[in-house]
């Protein structure tokens, strides 16, 4: 169908959000319809409890698919150990839960299902408003663990040790804003990777059908090329959905360090 | 980018659905299912941690085992090098004495032939003087017929012999 319109392969289509069913849902003003982002958020939950009930057998001497829920388990855990201390142990669960859904979401919305007819692929973690609030919640939790641990003493966490008299309020208001930033930059740095990627390659999939359109010369010239970077590319954001899934796991447990350890 | 521009439409349906399934992902997978793995692993590392110390305590003990045996081997060894040269001393110590009292009998045994012979001896040799002194009466009585006595004939033989 884009094919057949050229040039008029939108790139942003991709990020479209609209009802399933067409139909809105809209409760107490609200509109809570069930979107092809809510869905592939419910997809991306069954894939992972799928995947997590497969390793549920507890054996003693584990099976292969066990194996490799308890690797991925092992690794959230010995990054919590590594950055918090034993007592991050405490937070296996959220830090998991939040590293496995932004690595399936990722993971999945590379996953070639488009060519299903009907069938549309959708990032979840290319949306601000998801990314936003999964820092949120990251930035909330250790703001809780914060002042629940050490009350008002968290704000010490402002002032680093050996910081003179003179310098404690600026260093107070540069590291104030350094805190507040947090949740920002963890919500834009996953939004900004997946649709960076995300454009990247539905730009070179326009060129490649583009070229087809026009000619063969073209296709020597344009498509081929094009195929080659995207299958390059491609490679390229497997990696980079999981690094981003890493990376914010690890900050959400480096910053959870700051509020269980303060310095 | 329809992640700004769709973002006034679309926020209470994309955090109320994240909600729902984030909520649902950490307490169904998160709160239960890792917790279980997570002790899971934890149970059997601690297994393999006692499983381990087990083995080396085990070997612990065969070591201190083998020490007792050795050393009672070695007492063993001892005792029985001990045992040897007792009997060996005491085979030598009980040869000799029998080769003692074997040479104490027939020492005596000797002394007894000894005796028996010397015995006999002073018995010819007193049967002698009677025979001679009886031969010298007779002769004197044959050739003189001069009856002697058997006291004086014994005494002229004793003094012939004395003679030589």
């Amino acid at each position: 169908m884009a094919a057949a319109e050229g040039s008029k392969i939108d790139p942003m289509h991709q990020f479209l959000i609209e009802p399933v069913a067409g139909s809105h849902w809209v409760v107490g003003g609200y509109d809570l319809s069930f979107t092809n982002s809510a869905l592939w958020m419910v997809v991306t939950l069954a894939s992972l409890a799928a995947f997590m009930i497969g390793g549920m057998k507890r054996e003693l001497v584990p099976g292969r698919w066990q194996a490799a829920v308890e690797g991925f388990t092992g690794f959230v855990s010995a990054m919590l150990v590594s950055n918090v201390g034993p007592a991050g142990k405490r937070f296996i669960p959220y830090v998991f839960s939040l590293f496995m859904f932004i690595l399936f979401a990722n993971i999945l919305g590379l996953l070639p299902f488009g060519v299903v007819p009907g069938v549309h692929p959708f990032t979840v973690t290319s949306h601000l408003t998801v990314t936003g609030v999964l820092a949120i919640i990251s930035f909330a939790i250790v703001l809780i663990v914060g002042f629940g641990k050490h009350g008002f003493h968290f704000f010490s966490l402002f002032v680093p040790h050996g910081t003179p008299v003179v310098m404690i309020p600026l260093i107070f208001v540069v590291e104030l804003m350094s805190f507040l930033v947090r949740p920002f930059s963890l919500g834009l740095r996953l939004f900004v990777a997946m649709t960076a990627g995300h454009i990247l390659l539905k730009v070179l999939a326009a060129f490649v059908i583009n070229g087809i359109n026009m000619g063969p010369g073209y296709v020597a010239l344009v498509s081929l090329p094009s195929f080659a970077l995207m299958v390059g590319i491609t490679l390229l954001e497997l990696l980079v959905a999981g690094i981003q899934a890493y990376v914010f796991a690890l900050l959400t447990s480096v910053y959870l360090n700051d509020a269980v350890n303060l310095h | 980018m329809p992640q700004i521009s769709q973002i006034a439409a679309t926020y209470a349906s994309q955090i109320f659905w994240l909600l729902i399934t984030f909520g649902l992902l950490y307490f169904v997978v998160g709160k239960g299912m890792v917790t279980k793995i997570v002790a899971t692993v934890d149970a059997r590392e601690a297994k393999i941690e006692g499983d381990l110390a087990a083995a080396e305590a085990a070997r612990r003990q065969a070591d201190t085992v083998e020490d007792a045996w050795r050393a009672q081997m070695e007492a063993a060894r001892v005792a029985a090098a001990a045992e040897t040269a007792a009997a060996k001393a005491q085979a030598t110590q009980s040869a000799e004495a029998q080769v003692k009292a074997a040479d104490a009998s027939l020492a005596e045994r000797l002394g007894h032939h000894d005796f028996a012979i010397a015995n006999a001896k002073a018995e010819a040799l007193a049967n002698l003087d009677t025979v001679a002194a009886e031969a010298a009466q007779q002769l004197v009585a044959k050739l003189s017929g001069i009856d002697v006595s058997v006291d004086q004939a014994a005494h002229a033989v004793r003094e012939v012999r004395a003679h030589g």
